[in-house]
């Protein structure tokens, strides 16, 4: 390759809101739902219905618009999109072409280089989600499932402002915190419920042009999202190298195969016919509205992680980690706020909780343990109660089910033995068994002794503070 | 009771108005269910020749009839509508009863929810007859594109009765149902009303929610009354109104109690006749009856003008745009998937998709989707569809400087009287002029009324339209009510 070429990309991204309801009905948007049972005339299109608009999503869309710095649109308004579809029941999409509700923002990230840039956003518009296609292969038929009908949307457009796989990852981050901070969305690509399209073109470097794009489909996670970059780039430059242009193409990314194939080219693109719906009318974004969203926006990360260093001493890597997802953050606040010490809050969230996450694949959000009960875990090693191994194995019970580690510590019998008599019984009768290792320490092996604490743990059944038992060896050494 | 009492007692039942039959149910001269037998009599007897309806709900309308009139006698139901039957236009949803738009691809549909509308009806005792026949999907001005056989109009079965709430006119003025509700997109209520010698509101635009009407042009349909005065008129209309949150569109108003506008009293009102309205093309049978209407209001004591409105050429192409690109839309729905008229065979989805549609739309909704279709294509939506929205646009405003001089403007609903069934069709161009007078009063969401004044020398009906600044209902009935107590009868 003689060329240097550089790679232009945008992404358009799709947010699921975690409203109640849908954006146009009441229907529940709650997910696994037996199919078509949360579903009305409106969101199952049937003739007649009128949809009414969610304000629930509104006040999301704009409050996502304000935390990534665009212009709300005062006078909005929603468009129809009509293309017909069977998982689309109106055969048209109400969605927003012509005045979305934000406009002309940017988030910044952090390049690989160290620097920081900002990533423009062209707009947010909200629409509604289109019910979910499955095919039945023995039957021969496809069926319909309108559960998903009118779930909340809103598409956050970039500028094609991005140049490499991890500059794109870092956008995606950056979105993913600022939404799940403000409670709008959980953000997980697996569900679903973040998607991205990545609109990529390349260029040789200096090019004032661009060249012609692509868009990429069906990138269900940050790693396909990479991979799905470095093929398409690698694709279109051997394409150019060889003489021959890329297509206008709308592409679909297959991650088992590492590779991706033509769905539909330009040529073939519909014309959806957008126009104003009728049956909306016009959103006027009051003064008022305004302030009070902006009133009620939280405490974004950067504005965390600088109270965390201010508030608690806990180490900058793990102010990091904790801050990186939404949900340990709240776990680390509410814990401290009942009283554990942040730094033992933090190491446990740092060590056996997300050892436990990724051991057995949970998310931050799907964490099930309360604060209140790591807070008590945390008071029972604080005055010794229980020793520390006792404590990550009443961790990874509480971990599945969110015991109350006090009462399990009781029902199981886990607590340290108190009663100094049967302890200096036990190191009395260790030190009896043990007459080798006796003489050992006598001699100035200060070894030994780590020896005769585990013994004397093994006969408590692992029930007593080591400091304790060590305490009293030397006493009776 | 014998036979012979019992017919007597029926002919004197559907010759009633709604709101005489509602006041002889409450004071026990007859009943809810004596009442809805008449009708579904009459019906029995005269739908064979005029084709009004698409359904009747015979068990249905006499089992509602039992229910009602034992509210009525326990005190629970005491409106001016309690207990009289009335017909329901086939694009409103009833649940349970089919609602077909008179079109091929519904003629299975039967909806799972009913429209508001027909719950205020039902709030207000009304006993559901059945649905009335229409022009598919409300596209047309002579309910001849119905996919179930035209209407006849019973002042003349040679004759349309009007479109596209033809069938409830008809049924109005055959006395097949005591009163009916349709809905008006470009004149679908005024104009049969017109044709047929009936009364026929269409109201300001949100007044009545829409929830359940099977859109047509969404941002100008308003479902109002089809009566055979304006007393009923304003009864109904009464009934209908409400604000509706399921229709974003919807209005909430204070000054529904209609009925209080009925006084006989126009003294100073000032009357606007746009000279545009009495041009090219009117029918001088219709341009003589109308002037003479004005007369009698004057006569009463209304200033009546003449003025220029001007645009008026201009509505007919901005309505027909924006209502195709809009039914272009809504229509899209009807795709044999969910419910309704699907192909015998088929391969794959998109010859499905082509295959139900076109075998279940008829002509003229075909070559509306057609005409909305291509007014929003990339590359024309500029020139065509906004276009007409600034001409929509335009037309308010012209109405606007007019009703700071006018307290209402009068003028004529059609151009001529019903035309003969079939020559309409054979010339869309034409059909589509002749909404010239109602279409600007939904482009600028006002409400119109049509009132009969007259009859041509075939004895066919002519009808006075009076057109009111937005929520101006109320002045709209009083001067129809002064006009009906003083003007000619028919």
């Amino acid at each position: 390759m003689s060329k240097q070429y550089e790679t232009v990309i945008g992404l358009e991204v799709h947010v699921e809101l975690a409203t109640k309801t849908k954006i146009f009905c009441g229907c529940s948007t709650a997910f696994g739902a037996e199919p078509n049972t949360q579903t009305c005339p409106v969101c199952t299109g049937m003739p007649g219905s009128l949809p009414v608009l969610n304000k629930q999503v509104l006040e999301y869309a704009i409050a996502v618009g304000l935390a990534t710095n665009c212009d709300i649109t005062r006078y909005a308004k929603f468009d129809r999109k009509n293309y017909f579809y069977p998982d689309n029941p109106q055969n048209y999409q109400i969605s927003q072409l012509y005045l979305p509700i934000c406009r002309n923002g940017g988030v910044e990230i952090e390049t690989e280089q160290g620097g920081k840039k900002v990533v423009g956003i062209h707009e947010i518009h909200m629409e509604e989600d289109a019910g979910k296609l499955i095919h039945d292969e023995w039957e021969d038929c496809s069926l319909v499932d309108y559960n998903r009908s009118g779930v909340p949307l809103i598409e956050i457009v970039s500028e094609p402002d991005m140049r490499s796989a991890a500059e794109v990852i870092a956008y995606l981050e950056k979105l993913r915190l600022v939404i799940q901070y403000l409670g709008a969305s959980d953000c997980k690509l697996q569900e679903g419920s973040m998607r991205a399209d990545v609109n990529l073109s390349v260029r040789e470097v200096g090019a004032k042009e661009f060249g012609t794009r692509t868009e990429m489909k069906n990138l269900n996670s940050f790693k396909a999202i990479t991979r799905a970059i470095e093929g398409e780039t690698e694709r279109q430059i051997d394409l150019i190298e060889a003489g021959k242009s890329v297509v206008q193409e709308t592409r679909r990314w297959d991650d088992a195969k590492g590779e991706s194939y033509a769905m539909r080219s330009k040529e073939d693109a519909q014309d959806y016919r957008y126009f104003p719906d009728p049956d909306l009318t016009p959103i006027r974004v009051s003064e008022k509205m305004l302030q009070e969203i902006r009133a009620r926006q939280p405490e974004f990360r950067t504005e965390k992680m600088a109270r965390y260093r201010e508030a608690f001493a806990i180490p900058d890597y793990d102010i990091e980690i904790i801050t990186g997802e939404k949900p340990l953050a709240d776990l680390f606040e509410a814990a401290v706020a009942l009283g554990a010490q942040p730094k033992k809050a933090s190491n446990w969230i740092m060590g056996e909780t997300l050892r436990l996450m990724k051991e057995r694949d949970v998310d931050a959000s799907d964490l099930r343990f309360s604060p209140e009960n790591l807070t008590k875990l945390i008071a029972l090693t604080d005055t010794r109660q229980i020793n520390s191994s006792v404590a990550k194995e009443v961790f990874e019970v509480m971990f599945e089910e969110n015991v109350d580690p006090e009462q399990y510590v009781e029902e199981k019998g886990l607590k340290i033995a108190g009663d100094e008599g049967a302890l200096k019984k036990t190191v009395e009768e260790v030190i009896a068994a043990n007459p080798q290792s006796v003489e050992d320490y006598r001699n100035g092996k200060e070894k030994a002794i780590g020896f005769l604490v585990g013994q004397t743990m093994k006969a408590m059944k692992g029930k007593a503070d080591p400091g304790a038992v060590n305490r009293m060896l030397k006493e009776l050494l | 009771m014998n036979g012979k009492d019992e017919e007597k007692n029926y002919m004197n039942i559907v010759e009633m108005t709604a709101t005489q039959l509602a006041a002889a149910i409450r004071t026990g001269e007859t009943t809810a269910v004596e009442a809805t037998e008449a009708v579904l009599a009459r019906i029995e007897e005269e739908d064979k020749k005029y084709n009004c309806y698409v359904t009747v709900d015979r068990d249905g309308a006499l089992a509602q009839a039992k229910k009602v009139q034992a509210q009525i006698e326990t005190g629970d139901l005491t409106g001016p509508l309690a207990g009289v039957p009335v017909a329901v236009k086939d694009n409103i949803c009833t649940e349970g009863l089919l609602t077909t738009c008179s079109s091929r691809i519904l003629h299975n549909f039967v909806p799972t929810y009913t429209a508001e509308a027909v719950k205020n009806l039902h709030k207000a005792g009304a006993v559901i007859l059945g649905k009335t026949n229409m022009d598919e999907f409300a596209m047309g001005s002579t309910t001849e594109t119905s996919a179930y056989g035209p209407t006849k109009n019973p002042r003349n079965t040679a004759h349309v009765p009007g479109g596209s709430s033809g069938g409830s006119a008809a049924a109005v003025a055959a006395g097949e149902c005591i009163y009916a509700i349709g809905s008006d997109t470009g004149g679908s209520i005024r104009q049969p009303a017109s044709y047929c010698g009936v009364v026929g509101m269409k109201p300001t635009y949100g007044t009545v929610s829409r929830y359940g009407l099977i859109a047509y042009g969404s941002s100008l349909d308003q479902i109002g009354p089809l009566t055979k005065d304006v007393t009923d008129c304003a009864a109904v209309l009464a009934a209908l109104a409400s604000h509706d949150p399921k229709d974003s569109t919807s209005v909430s108003r204070e000054d529904t109690d209609f009925s209080t506008a009925l006084t006989e009293d126009v003294k100073g009102l000032r009357i606007g006749i746009p000279n545009d309205y009495l041009g090219e093309g009117l029918n001088d049978e219709v341009r003589t009856a109308v002037l003479q209407a004005a007369d009698v209001l004057k006569e009463k004591g209304a200033v009546v003008e003449r003025f220029d409105l001007s645009l008026v050429e201009y509505a007919i192409p901005a309505y027909y745009t924006i209502a195709a690109a809009e039914a272009s839309s809504n229509l899209e729905r009807f795709d044999g998937i969910k419910y309704g008229y699907r192909t015998e065979a088929y391969a794959g989805l998109h010859n499905m998709y082509k295959k139900s549609r076109s075998e279940g739309f008829g002509e003229e909704v075909k070559r509306r989707i057609m005409l909305g279709s291509f007014v929003l294509s990339s590359g024309y939506y500029d020139a065509y569809y906004l276009k007409a929205l600034k001409v929509k646009a335009l037309i308010k405003k012209a109405f606007d400087e007019a009703f700071a001089k006018y307290d209402l403007i009068l003028g004529p609903v059609a151009p001529t009287t019903a035309p003969k069934l079939g020559e309409s069709l054979s010339d869309p161009i034409q059909m589509y002029l002749g909404d010239i007078y109602t279409i600007a009063v939904n482009l600028a969401g006002l409400p119109g009324i049509s009132v009969p004044c007259g009859q041509d020398d075939r004895g066919l009906p002519i009808g006075l339209q009076l057109i009111g600044d937005c929520f101006q209902e109320k002045k709209l009935l009083r001067v129809a009510y002064t006009y009906e107590q003083h003007g000619k009868k028919f």
